[in-house]
């Protein structure tokens, strides 16, 4: 018996999806778990497992074609079978509210009971549902006002199960404000988002923003401001908080990269006096909207840097190393949410300006909260700067796709030891900048890793040399 | 502007309403002779003579068919239960007879009657005599059901519920008969079905009816000091019931907070509760509170007694539940 292969929501907030590649031809032998197909969503390209064994025998959607949550994609079953019917009574199903009771009969019949349940569970609310649900009348006795009055307008998405506990007005009012209801820290009982925390969340969104409109900096400055000392007790409590979306993403990604990837770390102790006076000069008479940041300074040399050495800007690929063309340069930085890190694309053949540019408007809309994934996936190389709390050095983790990442410290002054030019050694002020280079020795041996940093130091300490 | 009692409130409109209309009849167990076991009908009788003030043997089915017949027929009598609690025992002839009767005639029966009498908890009665039957009544399609709270709304309902032409059940409460309150000179109405907020506030919505309105406005002055802005609804009426006041307050707060001194399960209370939950799900920030009676039967023991009603401190700390102040 041929099974009809439909769309399912491979996301709780999928609506339809388009097929960006068929694994396999008709005519090929399926298996249980293979993947037939590669879906794109509006967030991501996703694997279609099969959920039935046997013979690949109708492709409905090509590639690239859109199928909605509920459409037959392609049907499987045995050789030579006549599949005239199965394709024709999916065709004649309009698309519309008959297509949960299609994809449950589909479900079922293909005996792929989780795949029949996620599927169920995660059919968003449709609006034609919502309208009935407001014209059922409210009670025999109800005199008066229509309760439909009071329900909310528009499409209102259903929840995945294991989001966190919100309260409904919460739920309604993160969805007027565009906000993800996930992303929002929850204080009433287990965590549940109320609205006081949506109207913090959104409060914060706003001045956040303002902020960072008006400062452009890269991370918070770690400034002697007013309540940096105190004693916040009524956060010092026993208390179980759930997970973010932001906090889930890196948590994963970072757990990943330090248990996957072998890390080695390369330090080095760098003269920033150079660096400091070219930021002076090339900052004189600009405003503070346009000043260049020692960031994006970093990352300018960084790139010139690993122009010169290109096996840094690589990725690991389990059979294969992929090195790439474009050097893109992530910057670490630090929200209450968890770590993000915006990508500056192709800094090699950027100027400061349109670097320093992108950085800001990046990391404005970090703290807001808008970043999308193109603005941080896909990083090359990453810096990241706790310079600003005063640290002197540190190790990071890689952040993937990328082999290497540069911790940067503070920049102090310090007496170091010198020869002078008379050939004596003398111990003079030099501000110092202490970098540590961790690397993916999958990717990077130990002696590319040296010459990315030794040319890295050189740059640093006299920036002139990158024009070579 | 007078001030007198829920008593005297109630006396004044039957006094009014009896002048008013001769076919308005009072009648009920020691109503006449005795002035009313609770005095309500203190004065009537010397007044408006016994063939219109009728003391009754203790047989309320009896009594009350008696009235259910007189509406029938075209009088307006206003049949006085000592107590809900011994009303019990004409279930029957209201819920059949009275409830009923216009519907099974297609309307060519009305029936004006009017059911009164002391209803809840009041103190040192026991398990017998202590007790809410607001959902009895406030369940049975065809009836009207009104809960005065205070002696303004005592006169102006028990006024409404004698000139309607369907029966109507007024649940009136032993404690609050000496409570005094502003009752206004000039002759008036409440009318049926309208809701009162008896305290506009912003923050949370406390619902109640009769006795426990007293104790929400208590419970409003407490949480005012935690600077908490408390709006409280006399529902005045439970059938029909204002949900318009109901459904506009709770979407202004988002909190809600049911008092209803009748025992938890399938009360007034929990019915208003299912209603808020159901037609204001997403204007919630927190699911409704219902502060109710204890599940128990009346404790005689008067702490217990005093423990298992609805209270200033239950209410508060229900508030602060729907606040997430706890």
């Amino acid at each position: 018996m041929a099974e009809k292969i439909l769309m399912l929501a491979l996301s709780p907030t999928m609506m339809e999806g388009s097929i960006a590649i068929w694994k396999f031809k008709e005519g090929a032998e399926v298996k249980k778990g293979s993947v037939l197909c590669e879906v794109e969503t509006d967030k991501a390209v996703m694997d279609y497992e099969s959920s039935v064994a046997g013979t690949l025998l109708k492709i409905v959607k090509a590639e690239g074609e859109k199928a909605a949550v509920g459409d037959l994609i392609a049907v499987v079953g045995k050789p030579g079978e006549d599949i005239a019917s199965l394709l024709t009574g999916v065709v004649a199903t309009p698309s519309g509210p008959a297509k949960a009771d299609a994809l449950v009969e589909a479900g079922a019949s293909a005996k792929a009971g989780t795949a029949g349940n996620s599927v169920t569970t995660s059919i968003p609310v449709t609006a034609s549902v919502v309208a009935e649900v407001a014209q059922v009348p409210t009670s025999a006795i109800a005199s008066g006002v229509r309760a439909s009055a009071f329900l909310p307008t528009g499409f209102l998405p259903s929840l995945p199960s294991g989001t966190p506990p919100s309260s409904p007005l919460a739920r309604l009012l993160a969805h007027n404000a565009g906000v993800d209801i996930r992303s929002i820290p929850g204080s009433g009982p287990a965590g549940r988002v109320v609205k006081r925390d949506v109207e913090a969340f959104i409060a914060g969104s706003v001045s956040r923003k303002a902020e960072a409109a008006v400062q452009g900096t890269v991370l918070p400055q770690s400034t002697a401001s007013k309540g940096r000392f105190e004693v916040k007790r009524e956060k010092l409590a026993n208390r179980s908080v759930p997970v973010g979306r932001i906090r889930a993403v890196v948590a994963k990604r970072l757990s990943d990269s330090l248990h996957e990837a072998p890390h080695f770390f390369l330090r080095s102790a760098i003269e920033a006096d150079r660096l400091l006076a070219l930021r002076s000069a090339l900052n004189e008479g600009r405003d503070e909207g346009s000043k260049i940041s020692l960031n994006t300074l970093f990352a300018k040399l960084s790139a010139a840097g690993i122009a010169r050495n290109p096996d840094i800007n690589s990725s690991w690929n389990g059979t294969t190393i992929e090195y790439r063309k474009s050097v893109d340069v992530a910057l670490a930085v630090a929200l209450p949410e968890g770590l993000i890190a915006p990508v500056v694309r192709d800094c090699a053949n950027k100027g400061l300006e349109e670097m320093e540019q992108e950085f800001r408007v990046l990391i404005a809309k970090a703290k807001a909260g808008g970043l999308k994934p193109e603005d941080y996936e896909g990083a090359s190389f990453t810096i990241s700067n706790l310079g600003a709390w005063g640290v002197e050095e540190f190790t990071a983790i890689i952040n993937p796709p990328g082999s290497a990442i540069l911790a940067l410290g503070g920049i102090a002054k310090e007496p170091v030891v010198r020869s002078s030019p008379s050939g004596e050694d003398e111990i003079i002020v030099r501000s110092m900048l202490r970098a540590t280079l961790s690397c993916d020795h999958r990717v990077i041996d130990g002696a590319v890793g040296a010459a990315f940093l030794r040319d890295l130091k050189a740059f640093f300490e006299e920036p002139s040399r990158a024009l070579l | 502007m007078a001030l007198m009692t829920y008593r005297e409130a109630l006396n004044r409109a039957l006094d009014e309403e009896m002048t008013r209309d001769p076919d308005v009849f009072l009648m009920g167990e020691e109503v006449a002779e005795y002035d009313g076991a609770y005095k309500v009908s203190k004065g009537l009788l010397s007044k408006f003579g016994p063939k219109r003030v009728i003391d009754t043997p203790i047989t309320e089915l009896g009594f009350t068919g008696i009235g259910v017949g007189a509406a029938q027929v075209g009088l307006r009598p206003v049949i006085e239960w000592m107590t809900h609690n011994f009303a019990l025992l004409a279930l029957d002839q209201v819920v059949n007879n009275a409830a009923k009767m216009r519907y099974m005639t297609g309307g060519r029966f009305k029936m004006p009657v009017v059911f009164r009498g002391p209803n809840g908890p009041a103190e040192y009665l026991a398990a017998q005599h202590s007790q809410s039957f607001a959902s009895y009544w406030a369940h049975i399609p065809g009836l009207k059901v009104v809960a005065p709270a205070t002696p303004a709304d005592a006169y102006g309902l028990l006024k409404s519920a004698i000139r309607d032409d369907d029966p109507v059940v007024v649940l009136e409460s032993e404690m609050l008969y000496g409570m005094t309150g502003e009752v206004p000179d000039a002759e008036y109405l409440v009318p049926i079905g309208k809701a009162d907020i008896r305290r506009p506030g912003k923050d949370v919505t406390l619902i109640s009816f009769s006795k426990p309105v007293r104790a929400c406005l208590d419970a409003a002055a407490v949480l005012q000091g935690m600077g908490v802005d408390t709006e409280v609804i006399d529902l005045r009426s439970l059938r029909p019931l204002d949900t318009e006041t109901i459904y506009t307050s709770a979407a202004k707060t988002n909190r809600v907070v049911v008092v209803d001194e009748a025992w938890p399960f399938a009360s007034v209370g929990s019915h208003i509760a299912y209603l808020v939950s159901r037609n204001l799900f997403d204007r919630l920030d927190a699911p409704v509170e219902l502060v109710a009676s204890e599940d128990v039967p009346m404790p005689y023991n008067h702490g217990l007694e005093l423990a298992a009603q609805p209270n200033v401190e239950k209410i508060v700390a229900a508030a602060k539940r729907v606040l997430y102040l706890e």
